[in-house]
């Protein structure tokens, strides 16, 4: 009997936490030692996290915290130095950041980016592009399936944008909506992927708080009806505190602290990062 | 009721440059047969024709997939001497049957060196993007300088720079000669056959852009990044973009050359692709309508301005001043717009009346 050849014992991903509904229904997304560096900047370190199936997780930290570049490697915007990103149980190494979508992992950001020549309603066809069921021919020679596809594309579009009101504006061109709207069609169009888990970069920058308020209502409500994930990015800590049901706090780009709104609320390290330390 | 106006307008504009085709047609094969027509405009109008293709085709490019493309007469002249080779192959067939092949060999030869072409530009973006293009453009052109083909009963031979290696039997015909170009060309282009060619790559282009291609195509042009995570793949759509374009240039430079009886490689230089330009730039980035009509004056123009001998190119670089100031002057497009309105609101007023 040939000895079988020893293998390379490899690390596992760190235990991670989830909210208790989730408990037994695999992760949606699970980061390990995750990193990156520019140059000789090491921008994120030994990054960790685990999101639950149905998990709303807030990620917070100063400025330069390096949260925008973790949106940026978990979408393979950039590819990371170190570790590894794993997304329903596959592996995303050298995948695109179109793969990784189409994976089911969808965003927004932070400087909007919208499709400003296209009206709203293409804006969220497009997200719903890879749902669509006919082929370039067909769309030339206006197939019977163009139209029957192109019919229940608009439908499904107008219901999307309907969520935050929006489908009355379903014909003005993206860059003439105010901001607060652009934001808001920002998440539309994300959502029009079919993803399992959101990125939302800074959703609440620059609304007033009864937008605020009416946005938080709507992502819970996104959460229950689509039973996704979602992953954001604020600095606005009544909407953090509010609907997080987990928070992740970075500074330097590494986690100083993990936990529930109110055990970050309480963590001394976080507000030292927040506000600097005392000296007596 | 506002969903209903927004998809007729797309479809609206599409019928206009239809129709625009078509009165083109009418109008000037009507002067053709009761001959009012000067026999130098008349020369003209399959060369019209085929810069029509050549503007809307390259508007695909620069103004749906957003790539300042300045090689565009290369994929014309591949179309073009690919023609002249297919209609002299099939020297016993029926002009007709002669002209369709040739224009499908040429568009698809042109297609498959836009594909080869594209695989290395389109990973650039911007001033390099523009300036590769140009050099491919240049590229084709010498290589084209450098070809001769003769044909013998034995069938089509090909050389690279040297005649001699043709190794034809006597009866052997030269029909492209290096730098001299093509000679005894079959000229089986018509005026008719050129029309029906822009209005089959006009449906094919606007059919295209209103469909799920089209807007993949504008929302890859419009913000990349955001494009990407939308889960497109920007090297597809902008490779279909660039391929279909090439295709139908080569389409173009097929019916182009089988209008005359001989043709040479110079004739698709970097002026030719920048006088494309010119049309699109003119007619408006990304507007099928300006495309046509710009193609449409703008080869027309030298030639009604031939009184003016002398003069006739800072005419015509005067007229090409004007339509730019106007054009990008957003005062007065202001003031036509709301001259429009106002004269729309008079006559629905006086229709209610």
């Amino acid at each position: 009997m040939s000895k079988s050849p020893e293998v390379k014992l490899v690390n596992v991903p760190s235990p991670n936490f989830v909210p208790e509904k989730d408990l037994g229904k695999p992760l949606v997304l699970e980061a390990a030692h995750l990193g990156i560096d520019f140059g000789g900047l090491v921008a994120v370190d030994e990054f960790n996290i685990g999101i639950g199936a149905t998990e709303i997780c807030g990620l917070i930290g100063p400025n330069g915290a390096g949260k925008t570049t973790i949106f940026n490697l978990l979408t393979k915007v950039y590819e990371p130095t170190r570790g590894t990103i794993m997304l329903g149980g596959k592996d995303t190494h050298n995948m695109t950041p179109s793969q990784v979508n189409q994976m089911g992992i969808a965003r927004t950001f932070q400087n909007i980016r919208l499709f400003d020549k296209l009206t709203v309603e293409e804006n969220v066809k497009i997200g719903l592009h890879n749902h669509i069921g006919y082929h370039t021919l067909a769309g030339v020679f206006r197939l019977p399936n163009y139209w029957k596809e192109e019919k229940k594309d608009h439908e499904k579009a107008l219901e999307l944008l309907d969520i935050f009101g929006m489908a009355d504006l379903a014909n003005v061109t993206a860059d003439s909506l105010p901001y607060g709207a652009q934001r808001r069609l920002e998440i539309v169009r994300a959502l029009a992927t079919g993803p399992k888990l959101l990125l939302l970069d800074e959703p609440a920058a620059g609304m007033n708080p009864s937008e605020t308020e009416e946005l938080m209502n709507n992502i819970r409500k996104i959460r229950d009806e689509f039973q996704i994930a979602v992953l954001l990015i604020e600095h606005d800590m009544n909407l953090v505190m509010g609907i997080c049901e987990s928070i992740v706090v970075l500074n330097f780009g590494r986690i100083i602290a993990k936990g529930t709104p109110s055990q970050i609320q309480g963590n001394p390290q976080v507000i030292e990062a927040y506000l600097g330390t005392h000296r007596g | 009721m506002k969903k209903f106006s927004k998809a007729s307008t797309a479809s609206k504009k599409a019928f206009l440059n239809y129709g625009i085709v078509i009165a083109f047609f009418v109008i000037f094969q009507s002067l053709v047969s009761t001959g009012n027509i000067t026999s130098a405009l008349k020369g003209q109008l399959i060369p019209i024709a085929c810069y029509m293709i050549m503007a809307v085709s390259l508007n695909l490019v620069v103004g749906i997939s957003g790539e300042l493309s300045l090689g565009h007469a290369g994929f014309m002249s591949v179309g073009a001497f690919t023609a002249v080779i297919v209609s002299s192959a099939m020297a016993g067939s029926s002009d007709k049957g002669s002209l369709i092949v040739s224009i499908i060999v040429g568009a698809l030869i042109a297609a498959i060196a836009g594909f080869l072409i594209g695989i290395p530009v389109l990973r650039l973006n911007g001033d390099y993007l523009a300036i590769v293009t140009l050099a491919f453009g240049e590229i084709i052109k010498n290589i084209l300088n450098c070809l001769y083909v003769g044909i013998d009963e034995k069938g089509v031979h090909f050389a690279f720079n040297n005649p001699a290696a043709l190794a034809m039997s006597a009866e052997g015909k030269v029909i492209i000669n290096g730098p001299m170009g093509a000679v005894g060309i079959r000229k089986i282009s018509t005026f008719a056959a050129a029309i029906i060619l822009l209005l089959i790559i006009l449906i094919i282009i606007q059919n295209l852009v209103n469909s799920r291609t089209g807007r993949a195509i504008m929302a890859i042009r419009d913000n990349r990044i955001a494009a990407e995570s939308m889960g497109l793949s920007p090297m597809k759509y902008k490779m279909l973009a660039f391929t279909v374009s090439a295709a139908m240039a080569g389409a173009a430079g097929a019916v182009y050359a089988l209008n005359y009886s001989t043709l040479v490689p110079k004739k698709f230089d970097f002026n030719t692709s920048i006088l494309v330009l010119v049309f699109v730039v003119l007619g408006g980035i990304g507007n099928m309508t300006g495309s046509l009509l710009a193609a449409g004056v703008l080869v027309v123009l030298p030639e009604l301005l031939r009184k003016f001998s002398d003069y006739r190119m800072l005419v015509y670089a005067i007229v090409l001043i004007l339509v730019m100031l106007v054009t990008n002057n957003e005062k007065l497009k202001g003031k036509i717009d709301t001259f429009f309105k106002k004269l729309r609101m008079k006559i629905s007023k006086g229709g209610r009346k």
